[in-house]
């Protein structure tokens, strides 16, 4: 099939296992396009420093971002980034991509690497407080809250780190926790209890916030004995795990109970021609070396299939 | 320094010219974060598409960003970055915190409606 919205391979996702498929493929000429729903780098981004990338002693996510784009580039990767998929069909020798804004597109293989995003307590005020009280990242916003009380929802390391971190800034940080025990490494739990300034609400969640220009208050539910009560408090961190972006793919290919991408070691998932590789895919560990390695393995399983269906069809 | 391909909005002189010689702005203050980053990204993005509005940015711990962060529209604001929207010189809205796509172009179409 030639077009010039003919593409060889789209990559759905710009973080790292996206970005990674896009090098392999293009520089294996390849015609490849990534589309990106959000910013290239994907939750890449979020993270002020990497540390623990082999062969690069630091580096920012964005600055890491930018050179696997680059990288992709140079190659001839084509990107496009915020845009919205409107309908995807995966069945059939050639799968097709159309945007929101009418653009239509065509390739022989997918590689669907959405990512995740912050999960969001859902409660009633959340999305009108954000940016007004209501944070997901202490190293942006923490600052704001210098002599003020907070609180802080989650169990898992990122919580306790960052409730450690907060207390730089605010006098009290209080963290409200949905279970009895913590499913953080015992160093962050041992340093968040010998911290002073925090004190724990266990058996907690937050059901409301309150507030008009700015956050004034939450509502705690206890689930020892289901009593609500509302507290005043200044801010309110949430660190409550990732989410699969995955929600367009029900219906399309298999996921889990979680909505996470099932795939073979091939990053191959059960439709044929459709691979999947990087945070939204099943599996244990999340990092970016993790998803750079998933995205090399689906690039280069998507590879072999194209060959194949080209000499299938040249044969035919 | 913000490593975007924006313009850069340096001082509160440049800030005040920028808004009063242009009728429609946005600009983005903000740091290299991960809140900062994609609203920066978007602005990029769709810097073609709306010719008519012009987009900077402006480093929110330099001093001169004074000029947004202490205006009073921003009381309240506790997350970064500040995007602000000025039409013919006055500020017509504010937003705290990452937006996406879709609530930036739709503040964009409200506030910034080409006449037809």
């Amino acid at each position: 099939m030639e077009s010039n919205n003919h593409y060889n391979a789209i990559v759905i996702g710009g973080g790292p296992a996206g970005l990674t498929a896009g090098i392999y493929l293009s520089r294996a000429r390849i015609r490849t396009l990534i589309l990106s729903e959000g910013t290239i780098g994907g939750q890449m981004i979020l993270t002020h420093e990497i540390a623990n990338y082999p062969g690069v002693e630091s580096v920012s996510g964005y600055q890491l971002s930018m050179i696997m784009r680059n990288q992709a580039k140079k190659f001839g990767c084509d990107i496009k980034a915020n845009i919205q998929l409107d309908t995807l069909k995966l069945d059939g020798e050639v799968k097709e991509v159309i945007l929101s804004d009418g653009a239509r597109f065509t390739a022989d293989a997918i590689i669907l690497s959405p990512g995740g995003r912050s999960r969001t307590l859902g409660a009633p005020g959340e999305e009108t407080l954000k940016g007004k009280g209501i944070s997901y990242c202490a190293t942006c916003d923490g600052d704001f809250f210098t002599d003020k009380e907070i609180m802080v929802v989650g169990g898992g390391n990122s919580a306790l780190e960052e409730a450690v971190s907060l207390t730089k800034y605010a006098s009290k940080v209080t963290v409200v926790h949905q279970f009895d025990h913590f499913q953080a490494f015992e160093y962050a739990i041992e340093e968040a209890r010998s911290n002073p300034k925090i004190s724990f609400m266990m058996e907690t969640t937050i059901t409301a916030f309150h507030g008009n220009e700015k956050l004034e208050g939450v509502e705690i539910t206890d689930f020892k004995n289901g009593y609500k009560q509302n507290y005043p408090i200044d801010g309110v961190f949430i660190f409550i795990g990732y989410v699969a972006n995955t929600e367009f793919l029900e219906g399309k290919v298999e996921l889990n109970i979680w909505k996470e991408i099932l795939v073979d070691t091939d990053m191959q998932t059960n439709i044929k021609g459709v691979f999947a590789a990087g945070d939204s895919i099943a599996k244990r560990y999340r990092q970016v070396t993790t998803a750079v390695a998933d995205g090399t393995i689906a690039a280069l399983a998507a590879s072999k299939y194209i060959h194949e269906l080209h000499k299938t069809i040249q044969h035919a | 320094m913000l490593y975007t391909n924006l313009k850069h909005i340096e001082t509160a002189a440049d800030h005040q010219k920028f808004i009063s010689e242009n009728e429609n702005v946005m600009i983005c203050c903000g740091r290299m974060g991960p809140m900062c980053i994609p609203v920066y990204g978007i602005m990029e993005d769709i810097e073609d598409q709306y010719a008519h509005v012009k987009f900077a940015d402006m480093e929110f711990d330099n001093p001169e960003s004074h000029v947004i962060r202490n205006v009073p529209e921003v009381r309240g604001f506790m997350g970064i970055p500040f995007t602000m929207y000025y039409k013919n010189g006055k500020l017509v809205k504010a937003t705290s915190s990452i937006q996406s796509k879709a609530q930036v172009t739709a503040i964009l179409e409200s506030e910034f409606a080409e006449a037809n």
